[in-house]
């Protein structure tokens, strides 16, 4: 009798599996086959048009290139600061555990409310305007509590041994943490970033919070620029009535997902590289 | 424990026999370590009760006792490693070199500089062979040139003894290494900031007894330039290194004495049962 059981639990993880495989297959084929025969270079390279044949998503992509490269360069300093001083220095006081639970709760707060508070914050009070700057901020926001909750974890997995050896040549508190325990926890602490970005890079709501446009004919040129991103263009375009500028939001779904591979492909390879290194 | 039954002579071993009880020459030596009435706390629990010993310049002293008996904590009082375990408290006074370690206001990285340590379970960092032992004098300052961090990285694997192991070497990863190799490498890491007092805290309980017997004869030459105080849990280990041995039993220091007597004539009827391998 327990065998069967044993065998029908097997068969229904099974199903499930294959359910939620083939969901996310369809969809991806679905896309493929409505956008992969509008892709080209000139997709890539030309700016939007009221002809959907002739538009293109070299101002959204640029657009996501320099959001998500600014909200990285936010998230990650001040990330892993806030978790360097969580774990390291800060101490076990109620205010402490505190502090953690509100971050372990901010991580599940939905996007648009960083987007209320992106608009209040940095577009208004601190007068970024509708920037590149204020949406990298915004998203920053919105990836910190993840890269904080990795990085304490990374941070808690480098053996005491390793601080002890450290310490004991004389190493100050911050020479142990900088040369020995944050290159050990930096393959988590990437992975913790790539996780916070790929929710970053999708994101809508909170950028059209905090006034991104939906239509601009222009790349950005600074961080001082306005700006579009792609979920937002695919969000115009799949508004849109004509069936042609349907293809065009399936093509740059696809844009979407490449350059999220590609991203989480480079921190891979960046993350397996210090791994090996640590092995050896 | 592992001496034997009713043994109470110094153990023989071809090789290095008999290189540690000399009986002369051993108290003119000046005291380097002044401990006065140390008593050690982890929260409210008492780990190490009044404990008064004198350690002396350019010999080796031997703890040893059963496992919990204190000698670890103790030997890790010396260069205040226990700083770094939360809710700790040190009473009593160490005075090293006419200094007490625990006066307000002492900072433990030169201290940490003077006072060295090799662990039980080697550690060496995620890095190079060259990097493990140029890492003290990096963050330390030491050298002002790469000549001069070289001469001192040779220096120092030379007078660990490995370095015709690893000269062909240097920049492959320290984990590559044997066990006893790595420990060796953990010892010249120690030396290359040249302390004055060498802590090992049973630096050989983890090695084969090959690796071991070459630690052993490491330990001897090393006495000329440095002292050393060597937690052991194996006696014909602490009779082979030791000039001094101090038994430790339930976090009182029962007896010390040059170590020729405490495995021949001891005092204590405690320490004679230990010795002879009635307990522990």
């Amino acid at each position: 009798m327990r065998k069967y059981g044993d065998l029908l639990f097997q068969i229904a993880s099974m199903v499930t599996l294959v359910v939620a495989l083939a969901a996310l297959a369809t969809l991806v084929y679905d896309i493929v086959s409505d956008g992969a025969g509008r892709l080209s270079l000139t997709f890539l390279t030309t700016f939007p048009s009221r002809k959907a044949e002739e538009a293109g998503v070299y101002h959204a992509l640029m657009g996501t290139i320099w959001v998500i490269g600014l909200t990285a360069a936010l998230a990650l300093p001040i990330g892993v600061a806030a978790a360097i001083y969580l774990e390291e220095y800060g101490t076990r006081s109620r205010i402490a555990r505190f502090i953690e639970l509100n971050i372990a709760n901010l991580a599940a707060v939905p996007s648009i409310i960083y987007g209320l508070l992106g608009l209040g914050l940095f577009v208004r009070l601190m007068g970024m305007g509708q920037s590149v700057m204020a949406g990298a901020s915004t998203l920053a926001l919105l990836a910190l509590p993840v890269v904080i909750l990795s990085t304490r974890e990374a941070l808690r997995t480098v053996p005491s041994s390793i601080r002890e050896g450290s310490y004991a040549l004389g190493a100050t508190k911050w020479q142990t943490i900088w040369h020995q325990v944050l290159p050990m926890a930096l393959p988590g602490v990437l992975t913790g970033l790539i996780l916070a970005l790929s929710r970053a890079i999708g994101e809508t709501a909170p950028l059209i919070t905090i006034g991104a446009l939906t239509y601009i004919p222009f790349a950005p040129d600074s961080v001082w620029s306005k700006f579009t991103v792609l979920p937002i263009q695919v969000f115009n375009w799949v508004s849109r009535p004509q069936a042609e500028f349907h293809t065009n939001a399936a093509a740059a779904i696809l844009v979407l997902l490449a350059l999220l591979l590609s991203m989480n492909a480079v921190a891979i390879i960046v993350r397996d590289r210090y791994q090996r290194q640590e092995r050896a | 424990m592992t001496t034997g039954g009713g043994t109470r002579t110094v153990p023989s071993l071809a090789g290095i026999a008999n290189r540690g009880g000399q009986p002369a020459a051993t108290l003119d030596k000046p005291v380097k370590i002044d401990v006065h009435d140390l008593s050690f706390y982890y929260g409210t629990k008492r780990a190490l009760d009044d404990i008064t010993i004198q350690i002396r310049q350019n010999l080796v002293t031997a703890f040893i006792g059963p496992s919990g008996c204190g000698k670890s904590t103790f030997l890790r009082t010396l260069n205040r490693m226990n700083d770094i375990i939360p809710e700790t408290r040190v009473e009593g006074a160490v005075t090293i070199d006419g200094e007490n370690i625990y006066a307000p206001g002492v900072d433990v990285v030169p201290l940490r500089r003077k006072v060295g340590m090799v662990f039980q379970k080697s550690n060496p960092f995620p890095k190079s062979i060259f990097e493990n032992v140029a890492y003290g004098l990096r963050i330390n300052a030491l050298t002002r040139s790469k000549a001069e961090m070289s001469d001192r990285v040779e220096e120092s694997l030379k007078q660990a003894a490995i370095w015709d192991e690893v000269k062909d070497r240097l920049n492959e990863s320290a984990l590559a290494l044997s066990g006893g190799q790595q420990q060796r490498l953990c010892i010249a890491r120690a030396l290359a900031i040249r302390p004055e007092i060498v802590l090992m805290d049973e630096p050989a309980s983890a090695l084969d007894p090959i690796a071991t017997q070459r630690i052993e004869e490491l330990i001897y030459d090393l006495k000329k330039s440095y002292t050393i105080v060597i937690v052991t849990h194996n006696m014909q280990q602490a009779a082979r290194v030791s000039d001094f041995t101090a038994f430790f039993w339930l976090g009182r220091l029962v007896e010390v004495d040059r170590t020729d007597k405490m495995f021949t004539a001891p005092s204590e009827k405690l320490t004679e049962d230990y010795v002879t391998g009635r307990f522990g």
